[in-house]
C-alpha cells in the first residue's frame, strides 16, 4: 500500500516535471525564433520570406473555406439561440448587442483558433516529428543551419499574420450571418442590423478579439513544435503527438482565453 | 594502408576520455581515440554497442557528461556558437535514411548547404550540385523527389549533399546497410574514391564487416561503450581478443548468470 502510494506519487512528480519541462522548452523555443528574425542577417542565416508565403497560404487560404462556413453557421447559431431566449422577455429587439459582443469578443476569435489548431497545429507537429525521426533535424543542424529558424520561425510568423487575418473574416462572416437570420426573422432590415453593431462595437472589442488571436497563434505554433520536437518510437509517436498536439492546443486556447477574459475584463 | 603516413599526419579528430549518459544510464565509459587526417575510420560494434551515440558526439548532437572531442583543433563540447558554424561548414554527414528533406527536390536537397551558406547565384549553385551528383553517380535525377528514389540512390544523394561543401571531415553512418550487395559494394567504392580525390577525413559507422574491411584504413571496435580494439583490418582480423573474435564470427557472448538478479528483474524488485 506504502510502496503503491509513493509510485503514484512518483509518477505524479514525473508528470508534473515533464510538463515545466515541456513549458521551459517552448518558452526558449519562442526566444530563439525571435532571436533569429530579429538577427538571421546579421548571423547570415536570415529567415527567408518563401517559406513563410507557402506556410500563410497553407493555414490561411486554404483554410479559408472552412473558416467562412463555420464562422456562418456560428453567427446565425448565436443569433437562434439570442431570439429565443429574449422572447422569454419580450426583448428580442435587443439581440443584437448580445450577438455583436459575443461574436468579436469571443466566438469568432476562438473558433478560429481551434480550427487552425486542428488543421495547422497538428500538420505542424506530424511534419516535425516525420522530419525528427527521419534524422532531418538532425541534418539540418550539422550543416549548420538552425532548425529553429528554418522550422519554426515560418510557421510562427504565418501563424501570426494569418490567425488574426482569419479571425477578422471570422467576425465579418460570423456578423453578417447573424444579420441575415435576424433581419428574416425580426422586424428589423439588415441595414438597421448593422449600423446597430458598428454602434455598439468599439475599437477596443475589436482589440480585445485580435488580441486573443495573436496568443492563439503563439500558442498553436509552440505547442505543435514541442510535440513534433518530442516525438520519439517511429510513424505510431508521430501519431501519437499529433494527437496529442491537438487536444493540447485546444486546451490552452480555451483556458488562456478565459484568463485573458478574466484578466481584461476586471 | 592507402597513403596515410601515420608518422607524419596530422591529427583531424581527437578524442578523449568521452563518458556520456543516456538518463542514468553509462553509455560510452571513456573513450580515447586519434583519427588522422586523410584516414578512413570504421566505427564498428553490434547494436548497444554505443556506436551510434559516439557518432551522434562527434557530430555535436548530443553534450557529452565529460571528456573533450576535438575536430580540426576545435573542442565541439566547449565551443561558442559562431565557431561552430564555422566548423559545420566543413563537416558533411550522411545519415543512415539519407535524412532527404522530403518537401524538395533532389537536387534542391543536394543545394540546401550552398544556398544556406554561400552567396553564389543559383546557375552557380545548380552547377556545384551537378558536379558532386556526376561524382556519386546521380547526374539527371536533379527533378525526382526523395520519395521516387530507391535506398541506394537515397545513399547516393545523402553523400552528394555531405560533400557539396566540399568538407575536411566526412561522416557516414550505416552508408551500406539495407543495399542488396551490388550496390553496397558500389556505395563502398564511392567512399574510397571520395577519400582519395578530395583528401576528406572520413569516419564510417557501420556493422557490415565485409564492407568495413574493404574501406577501412583502421577499424575501431566499440562493445559495451568501450573500445575493444583499434587497429588495421588485419590487426583487427587476427586480434586475439575473444570479443572482437565474437563480433567479427557473429557469436553471441556467454552472459554471466547471476541467479539473484535474475530473480529480481522477474520480480520487478529491481
Amino acid at each position: 500500500m506504502l510502496t503503491q502510494t509513493v509510485r503514484m506519487l512518483g509518477r505524479l512528480g514525473e508528470t508534473v516535471v515533464k510538463g515545466v519541462a515541456e513549458m521551459g522548452f517552448a518558452a526558449v523555443l519562442l526566444g530563439e525564433a525571435l532571436f533569429w528574425l530579429a538577427m538571421g542577417r546579421r548571423r547570415e542565416q536570415p529567415v527567408r520570406l518563401a517559406p513563410i508565403v507557402a506556410e500563410m497560404t497553407e493555414i490561411g487560404l486554404r483554410a479559408l473555406p472552412i473558416v467562412t462556413v463555420l464562422a456562418v453557421t456560428i453567427g446565425i447559431m448565436l443569433a437562434i439561440q439570442g431570439i429565443y431566449t429574449l422572447r422569454m422577455f419580450g426583448a428580442e429587439s435587443q439581440v443584437v448587442p448580445g450577438i455583436a459582443f459575443s461574436v468579436v469578443r469571443e466566438f469568432a476569435p476562438l473558433i478560429t483558433g481551434i480550427l487552425v489548431a486542428g488543421r495547422s497545429g497538428s500538420a505542424l507537429a506530424a511534419r516535425l516529428g516525420t522530419m525528427r525521426i527521419n534524422q532531418e533535424v538532425d541534418a539540418l543542424q550539422v550543416m549548420g543551419i538552425s532548425p529553429v529558424r528554418f522550422l519554426v520561425v515560418p510557421p510562427l510568423v504565418a501563424m501570426l499574420v494569418m490567425v488574426p487575418s482569419l479571425s477578422l473574416w471570422s467576425i465579418l462572416v460570423a456578423l453578417g450571418g447573424a444579420g441575415v437570420y435576424v433581419s428574416s426573422t425580426l422586424d428589423m432590415t439588415f441595414a438597421a442590423y448593422a449600423r446597430q453593431c458598428l454602434e455598439m462595437l468599439t475599437l477596443g472589442d475589436l482589440a480585445h478579439g485580435m488580441g486573443k488571436s495573436f496568443i492563439f497563434a503563439v500558442l498553436i505554433t509552440l505547442v505543435g513544435v514541442v510535440n513534433g520536437a518530442s516525438v520519439s518510437g517511429g510513424a505510431e509517436g508521430v501519431g501519437r503527438m499529433t494527437t496529442r498536439s491537438v487536444v493540447q492546443a485546444i486546451s490552452a486556447i480555451v483556458i488562456t482565453d478565459m484568463i485573458f477574459v478574466f484578466l481584461v475584463t476586471r | 594502408m592507402n597513403g596515410v603516413d601515420r608518422t607524419s599526419s596530422r591529427v583531424a579528430i581527437e578524442v578523449r576520455d568521452l563518458v556520456t549518459h543516456y538518463g542514468e544510464r553509462k553509455i560510452l565509459k571513456g573513450v580515447s581515440f586519434d583519427i588522422l587526417e586523410g584516414e578512413i575510420l570504421v566505427i564498428m560494434g553490434g547494436s548497444g554497442s554505443g556506436k551510434s551515440t559516439l557518432l551522434n558526439h562527434l557530430l555535436g548532437l548530443l553534450r557529452p557528461t565529460s571528456g573533450a572531442i576535438r575536430l580540426l583543433g576545435v573542442d565541439i563540447t566547449k565551443a561558442p556558437p559562431r565557431e561552430m558554424q564555422a566548423l559545420r561548414r566543413k563537416m558533411g554527414v550522411a545519415f543512415q535514411g539519407g535524412a532527404l528533406f522530403s518537401s524538395m527536390s533532389v537536387g534542391d536537397n543536394i543545394m540546401l548547404p550552398l544556398r544556406e551558406h554561400t552567396r553564389l547565384d543559383r546557375k552557380t549553385m545548380e552547377i556545384m550540385a551537378r558536379l558532386k551528383m556526376e561524382v556519386v553517380d546521380l547526374a539527371g535525377f536533379e527533378n525526382l523527389m526523395p520519395a521516387e528514389l530507391s535506398g541506394g540512390m537515397i545513399k547516393r544523394a545523402a553523400l552528394a549533399r555531405a560533400i557539396v561543401m566540399d568538407p575536411k571531415l566526412l561522416f557516414c553512418d550505416e552508408p551500406s546497410a539495407g543495399l542488396d550487395p551490388v550496390v553496397a559494394s558500389s556505395i563502398d567504392d564511392l567512399i574510397l574514391r571520395l577519400r582519395d580525390a578530395m583528401g576528406m577525413t572520413i569516419v564510417v559507422v557501420t556493422h557490415e564487416l565485409e564492407s568495413a574491411f574493404k574501406i577501412a584504413d583502421r577499424i575501431l571496435v566499440l562493445d559495451k561503450g568501450e573500445i575493444i580494439g583499434l587497429g588495421s583490418v588485419d590487426e583487427i582480423r587476427n586480434s586475439a581478443s575473444e570479443r572482437i573474435q565474437n563480433l567479427l564470427h557473429r557469436r553471441t557472448e556467454e552472459v554471466e548468470l547471476d541467479a539473484d538478479a535474475y530473480l529480481r528483474r522477474l520480480t520487478g524488485e529491481e
